[in-house]
Order: structure tokens, then C-alpha cells, then sequence
């Protein structure tokens, strides 16, 4: 199970257990990691399940779809890296991914 | 930030509010108390990923069972509440046991409404879905090749079809009035709906009811129809709306009409009883509506949260929606109620937004299949302003270099 690390609003770092298959949003949520709303619960079309990838790890994740690219123009605070996470899955060689979460979601 | 908090209701809506009291920094103590025995999830995905056995249990819960202890957050499940006693600010359990509150929040939500008895009544294979509990019998009645009848051309009677087909079952859909989305949607979003379904082998019957449901053991087995014809049928389920349940609201004495009314800030009539979610009214364009969507149960949360912590507070409701049918994306932003023209931007056969307005005031779009028209509509709407219409119309300007104009009246 690749760990995947978090940065919440506040700076505090939470290093979480993932299971293949999740999204990275369930990943956060089911571990009550701070900072990601959800409200949709996966189904791409709220925003607010924003984070920023790392810089080292943006390339070895499969890129957004249209649909993430559409809903991340409008998403709070978009900047380098940013991604909807609950369209990102949980693959075997992500231990380790960083993720910032942004101030607010919306 | 101190006193007594206890919540109604475990769906989205009491849940939300439950945690946003503690992000604003509430010091009281919360109870969330809930009918429903499950930990509380999402409840959209019932009618979608879930029935369609691509998602388990817990990938529908909002929070995990542990942040409800770690936010000291009393969670009640599997338990009915009876009474509110407003005089002595207490609600009594089903058991007889009392609870004083300094602050109650209602967010009751609602029930599906069921067939009449003229329009068949109850069978063990008649269904509603509203809860886990409705979606997990019909995800064990939903096998290949069944005859599902799905009564009801609304969102959910199609997001069944949909699951149903996917499946592998034989779906017939029946709407009564002479289209399907006849309240919520205008006539170039269902014609689009429509075809979708039949291209994916759902029969679609417009205008035709229930004329008879044949049973034995209590086992609908066929269905006579207004058309004249009679189908075999081994699964019904029923969508044709909820009812609002404001049954403790009513018999409390508070002000009650459609849903449990409420004022800009949630509250209702009784200032230490707030009302939040589908079961609330709430004045919206000057008319009293109710929303039953995931964004008016989150949003309303946030002010009624921040309403008990003594913050001002108030509701400017900003809807969307969403549905999901097949590999077909429909996002709803705004709400059409009362609209008087549509323009439709048609990207390609499976790609297009339907664009309301009252006057030349844009009120709503459905965004079927184009995330960009949904959330230019978002941001368009939640700042007051509204392209022209034959700009819309016009396929070939792209939505950014559209003029926009400020539009307050509703008919102009």
C-alpha cells in the first residue's frame, strides 16, 4: 500500500495509507485529512477536492482529462500543479506522492 | 461558543453542519441524531455508481467513523425522534428519553413518494430509492435480463434505467405527463435525454400510466398500461418525487408551507430551531422554493453553522446539479423556475448546454457533456451577470469573448 503524504491548509503533514484503486480524494477523506471538501463525492463536477501535486511527482501522474481541465479553470487558487483529486487513482508506484491542499476550496 | 447543539437528521446537510460548528471553532457539545442505521454517506451515487456495483459502502461515507469521535461529535444512528417540546427546549426519543438543546437544527430531509393505491400501491417488488438501504434491495434485484419498470421520467428514473441497462436488464420507463423532465427541464434538454436512453435500449413511453399492476404473493408480475398494453414485469421501482418530512415541524407548531419555512439566515419560526436542507423553505427570486441537491444541503449548513457561532449569516443561494447517465455528464448551474426563453449551444451530438432565461436575464444552464459551459454559467450567475442570447445561440463565439450585462429584473 503506497503511502501518500498530505499538506493540510495549516501546514501540518499527514502521511496516510492508500489502497489501490481509491482516489486520492477517498484516500483523503477516509482519513479524515483536512482541507478537501468533496461535496460531490467523485463525480467531478464541484471543485472542491483541489489540491496541488508536487513538482516532483506532476509528471508521473496521468494527466487530467478534459472534463478536470474544464472544472480546474475555475477552481479556488488554481496554480502550477493543480489537480481535482478525485480524479487521480491510486496506482502501485505513487509511495510517496505529496499533495498540497489550498487555504479553501471555494 | 458554547451550549447545546443537537441536529435531526444524519444526511449530508446535519452532517455538514456538525463539522463546520467545529471548523468555526464551537466549543458546545454536538448531537447528530439519525433514523438512518448506516454512517452517513453520499447520497447521489445511489442512484448511480453504487446500484451499478462500482463503488462499496465505504467509499460512500462522507467522514470516517473515527472523525466523529475525533471532533467529539455525538452521532445517534438507528434512532427516531418523536417530539420537540419547544417550551422546555428539549426533543424526546422514540424511547421516551429527552434531550435539551440550546440550539436545534432540523435537516429531516425527505421521503420518496410512493404509488397511490389507484396507481397499484405497495408489493415486495415495488421500490423507492432514498436511502442505502432502498439502494442495496434494488442492487439485489437488479440481475441480467429482469424486466425492470421504472415509473417516473424524472433524474432518478432515468439514473435507473441507466444503471438498469448497464446491467444487462430490459427497462420500459413510464412518464405520465407528456414528457419526460416535464418539471425540471425544458423540452430540447429532454428530447436529448430521450434519445440518449433509446439509443441505449430503454423503451420510453410518454403520456402513459398505470392503468393495473397484476400480482401474486404480493408480487407485482405484470402492468397494465394507459396505452392499452400490458407488460411482464419482475421489478418496479418508483421515482416521482419526495415529500418533505416536516412532521416534528408541524406537530411542534412551526410555520410549515411545503417545506419547514426559514428566513435568510435558516431560521424558523421558532429563533432557536433552524431548518436546513430539502426539508426547508426558503424565499429565492421572491418565490418560496425547496432544494433537494447536495449544494443546498452544504451550503445552507455553512450559514446556520455560522449563524449559532454569532456570526451574520445569510443564504444566497447559488444551485447546481449534477446527473450522471451512461458516459453522459449532465451538470445543471442556476435553476430555471419561471424561464422564458432558451438558446441551445449544440458543441456536437453529445455535447451541449441549454441556456435559460426570464427576459434577458440568464437564470440557468444544462451543461450536458461541456464542464466549461457549467461553470462559466457558475461564475456568470453567482455574479449577477448575463450574455445575450443570440450570442449563446451562436456556436462559433467562444463563451469568453461574449459581452455580458448586468441583469436584476426578471422579465424585462
Amino acid at each position: 500500500m503506497p503511502n501518500i503524504i498530505f499538506i493540510e491548509p495549516d501546514g501540518v503533514r499527514k502521511s496516510v495509507n492508500a489502497e489501490i484503486g481509491q482516489s486520492i480524494m477517498e484516500v483523503a477523506v477516509q482519513n479524515g485529512v483536512n482541507g478537501i471538501d468533496a461535496d460531490c463525492g467523485g463525480a467531478c463536477s464541484c471543485a472542491t477536492c483541489h489540491g496541488y501535486i508536487d513538482e516532483k511527482w506532476r509528471d508521473r501522474i496521468e494527466s487530467a482529462d478534459a472534463v478536470e481541465l474544464e472544472m480546474l479553470d475555475f477552481a479556488y487558487m488554481r496554480a502550477e500543479g493543480s489537480r481535482l483529486t478525485c480524479q487521480i487513482k491510486v496506482v502501485d508506484d505513487m509511495d510517496g506522492l505529496l499533495i498540497r491542499l489550498p487555504d479553501a476550496q471555494a | 461558543m458554547n451550549g447545546n447543539v443537537v441536529i435531526v437528521g444524519s444526511g449530508h446537510a446535519g452532517v455538514s453542519v456538525a463539522f463546520k460548528l467545529r471548523t468555526l471553532g464551537f466549543k458546545g457539545t454536538i448531537t447528530v441524531i439519525g433514523e438512518d442505521i448506516y454512517l452517513p454517506y453520499h447520497r447521489p451515487p445511489l442512484s448511480k455508481k453504487y446500484i451499478a456495483n462500482l463503488g462499496d459502502e465505504e467509499r460512500l461515507y462522507l467522514k470516517p467513523e473515527s472523525q466523529y469521535r475525533s471532533e467529539q461529535i455525538d452521532l445517534r444512528l438507528n434512532c427516531r425522534v418523536n417530539a420537540i417540546h419547544r417550551s422546555q427546549n428539549q426533543i424526546e426519543l422514540e424511547d421516551g428519553q429527552r434531550v435539551h438543546y440550546d440550539t436545534l437544527v432540523l435537516a429531516t430531509g425527505a421521503r420518496a413518494r410512493t404509488l397511490s393505491e389507484e396507481q397499484g400501491g405497495r408489493a415486495q417488488n415495488i421500490h423507492t430509492l432514498r436511502n442505502l438501504s432502498d439502494a442495496k434491495r434494488i442492487r439485489d434485484t437488479f440481475t441480467p435480463n429482469k424486466n425492470l419498470l421504472v415509473v417516473g421520467g424524472g433524474y432518478i428514473g432515468l439514473e435507473m434505467a441507466a444503471v438498469a441497462r448497464s446491467l444487462g436488464l430490459q427497462v420500459t420507463l413510464i412518464e405520465r405527463e407528456d414528457r419526460i423532465l416535464g418539471r425540471v427541464a425544458a423540452a430540447q434538454t429532454a428530447a436529448h435525454f430521450k434519445s440518449l436512453h433509446q439509443k441505449h435500449g430503454v423503451r420510453i413511453l410518454e403520456g402513459v400510466g398505470i392503468n393495473y399492476l397484476e400480482r401474486s404473493d404480493d408480487r407485482v408480475e405484470k402492468a397494465g398500461l394507459s396505452d392499452g398494453t400490458e407488460i411482464d414485469v419482475d421489478v418496479v421501482v418508483v421515482g416521482i418525487g419526495v415529500i418533505p418530512d416536516v412532521t416534528l415541524a408541524k406537530d411542534a407548531g412551526l410555520q410549515v408551507a411545503n417545506g419547514i419555512v426559514v428566513d435568510h439566515a435558516g431560521r424558523t419560526s421558532d429563533t432557536a430551531i433552524y431548518a436546513i436542507g430539502d426539508c426547508a423553505s426558503f424565499a429565492f427570486r421572491d418565490q418560496m422554493i425547496r432544494l433537494e441537491s447536495v449544494q443546498n444541503a452544504v451550503d445552507m449548513a455553512e450559514v446556520v453553522a455560522r449563524s449559532i457561532t454569532g456570526a451574520s449569516a445569510s443564504y444566497d443561494c447559488q444551485p447546481w446539479f449534477w446527473s450522471d447517465q451512461y458516459t453522459t455528464k449532465l451538470q445543471i448551474a442556476g435553476l430555471n423556475l419561471g424561464y422564458t426563453h432558451v438558446a441551445v449551444r449544440r458543441k456536437n451530438d453529445s455535447s451541449l448546454s441549454i441556456w435559460y432565461f426570464a427576459g434577458e436575464r440568464l437564470i440557468a444552464v444544462d451543461a450536458v457533456n461541456d464542464a466549461k459551459a457549467f461553470m462559466t454559467a457558475r461564475r456568470w450567475l453567482s455574479s449577477g451577470q448575463s450574455p445575450d442570447l443570440d450570442g449563446i445561440a451562436n456556436e462559433s463565439l467562444e463563451l469568453n469573448t461574449l459581452t455580458l450585462s448586468e441583469k436584476t429584473d426578471l422579465v424585462t
